[in-house]
């Protein structure tokens, strides 16, 4: 019974990281999935989401509003806003003008971007970190009271339902609308959508604020779930992301979502039943061993050459 | 309708195309033939905006076009296939047709989310013309399938009804009967005659097979390394020297 409760809480701890994870990487999926390239100032647009949520929270604390609904609503919506614009502007900045160069060259200037944005928030905001007050405490409790206890917090709970909705919205968003549509027929054939009269830049500039705007999401959970934001939060949270997005098989959604729940959990295993010290290890032997043996991912597709 | 004035492309140190002129008037269907590596996907690249030409000039429907972005230029009421199918195969064959009527159904998000009357009455139209072409190329009951796994020719059908349901004036085909048998060659035929009998559609064509040339194109033009050959009817074009020449060798 006490180890089915472990081994309980270890899930339950791996499916929450895990879901945040999958959030995050549906950014990196989406981008790669229209036009091949790794955003890799997503780490950074996530971290700006926290911020931003950060700010706002305090900034109606200062206000004196205390009502949590509104609170909670209020620093989503800013998070979004503030975190898809800097996805809007990274493309507009950092992609667009070197779009159809070699490879490289948008690589390096998504990594330019990144240590700009980031030394921008150390910058505005202080290197240290920040306490991000826990709005959501509290939660169950399961097993007898003095021995293990299963703890499933509230905000745990938040974090499943938000990344659930989140999820449901943009499959529909993606399988259903006109603009999904289109985005899907950009990512299999940018060319040809064009030639149809889509306005292809459009549609990758839509994908970059969708990224962002899951991010923001993110963002505002895990600064609530982790209790501090600092200006290099974005950064290991964008490599695991990454490594999530990598493991489902970059460019599909789905495998984004896949990815970020196995990364999790294997995470908090090895962190609850090996050492803490190792999760990173576990974590990034997995990308190296799915690149030796599967490198389109799980659920990726095997690259087909385009003629 | 289309006018190109000596359009030339020069790709380095190799003048691709030189000197060409070609026009399409309304209600006509004009062939570009020519000999291997002539420069006839290249005429096409420069005339659909995929190739920025290096000089001459495209006017369309009296606007100049060239050097402008494609999605302008089909936007003008010009679109086209490739020599290759390029249908996105991962989505199934109606929404093939409705993602081609992406700009008509220019709606914003907010009533695409809402599924406003309007929003609703457009999907609805766009869903019945996708209707319509599917059953005029015959895949009306295959508007599910995924597009990838269609037979060869019906993706070809699938190709030129996806060209249709962005309502152009002016169709440009390449090499629409590559890789169809006689039988199919025959269905396209008559299918590519209707859309310029029925729907008033121009249609620029490039095209190997000599049999549907002549039978379809009201006048051809012949280009040959690059450089015009000749143009005329197709009766014209079968009996001129310099067309015979290029294609048979000299004796």
């Amino acid at each position: 019974m006490q180890d089915l409760l472990y081994f309980s809480q270890q899930l339950v701890n791996g499916l929450t990281i895990g879901s945040t994870y999958a959030l995050i990487a549906i950014g990196y999926t989406m981008v790669y999935g229209i036009i091949g390239m790794i955003n890799f100032a997503h780490g950074e647009i996530y971290m700006i989401g926290a911020y931003t949520a950060l700010i706002a929270i305090t900034g109606l604390a200062t206000l004196g509003i205390a009502w949590l609904p509104v609170i909670l609503l209020v620093a989503l919506i800013c998070a979004v806003i503030v975190s898809s614009s800097m996805g809007w502007a990274v493309e507009r900045v950092a992609y667009r003008p070197v779009r159809g160069r070699h490879r490289l060259i948008p690589l390096i200037s998504a990594i330019g971007m990144s240590i700009f944005l980031q030394n921008y928030v150390h910058l505005a905001q202080g290197s240290r970190n920040i306490g991000f007050p826990a709005l959501i405490d509290d939660g169950f409790r399961f097993g007898a009271p003095e021995s293990f206890q299963l703890s499933l917090s509230y905000m745990q709970i938040t974090i499943f339902i938000t990344t659930l909705v989140c999820m449901t919205l943009l499959s529909l968003f993606i399988s259903r609308s006109r603009i999904g549509r289109a985005c899907r027929a950009v990512s299999q054939d940018l060319g040809m959508a064009n030639l149809l009269g889509i306005d292809t830049n459009r549609i990758i500039s839509a994908t970059f604020v969708i990224g962002a705007s899951l991010a923001a999401v993110a963002g505002l959970l895990l600064g609530m779930y982790y209790g501090s934001v600092d200006p290099l939060f974005g950064f290991i949270a964008g490599l695991k992301a990454f490594t999530a997005a990598v493991l489902g098989g970059i460019g599909s959604i789905p495998g984004a979502m896949l990815g970020g729940l196995i990364l999790g959990v294997s995470e908090s295993m090895t962190s609850g039943y090996l050492s803490g010290e190792y999760k990173d290890v576990v974590s990034f032997s997995l990308l190296i061993l799915i690149l030796l043996f599967k490198p389109t991912g799980l659920l990726g597709k095997p690259e087909v050459e385009k003629i | 309708m289309l006018e190109v004035h000596d359009l030339s492309m020069r790709f380095g140190g190799l003048l691709a195309v030189d000197g060409v002129n070609l026009d399409v008037q309304n209600h006509e269907i004009v062939s570009v033939i020519g000999p291997n590596g002539a420069g006839k996907t290249t005429v096409f690249n420069c005339v659909s905006g995929f190739y920025k030409p290096t000089g001459g000039k495209i006017l369309f429907q009296g606007k100049q076009v060239q050097g402008k972005p494609d999605y302008k230029i089909s936007r003008l009421g010009m679109v086209r296939t490739f020599q290759h199918v390029r249908l996105f195969n991962q989505m199934s064959v109606v929404e093939n047709l409705l993602v081609a009527q992406h700009r008509h159904l220019n709606t914003n998000l907010l009533s695409g989310l809402l599924k406003t009357p309007d929003y609703r009455s457009r999907e609805t139209r766009s869903l019945d013309k996708a209707a319509y072409w599917l059953e005029r190329v015959g895949l009306l009951e295959l508007a599910n399938r995924e597009a990838g796994n269609l037979a060869y020719g019906q993706q070809r059908r699938l190709e030129i009804a996806r060209c249709m349901v962005t309502e152009p004036k002016l169709l440009m085909l390449d090499e629409p009967a590559a890789g169809l048998n006689p039988a199919e060659t025959k269905d396209l035929n008559q299918l590519i005659m209707s859309l310029k009998e029925d729907y008033n559609v121009s249609v620029l064509l490039i095209e190997h097979d000599m049999s549907l040339v002549m039978d379809i194109s009201d006048r051809i033009t012949v280009i040959n390394q690059g450089r015009p050959l000749a143009s005329g009817t197709p009766d014209e074009v079968r009996q001129n020297d310099d067309v015979i020449k290029a294609y048979l060798g000299e004796a």
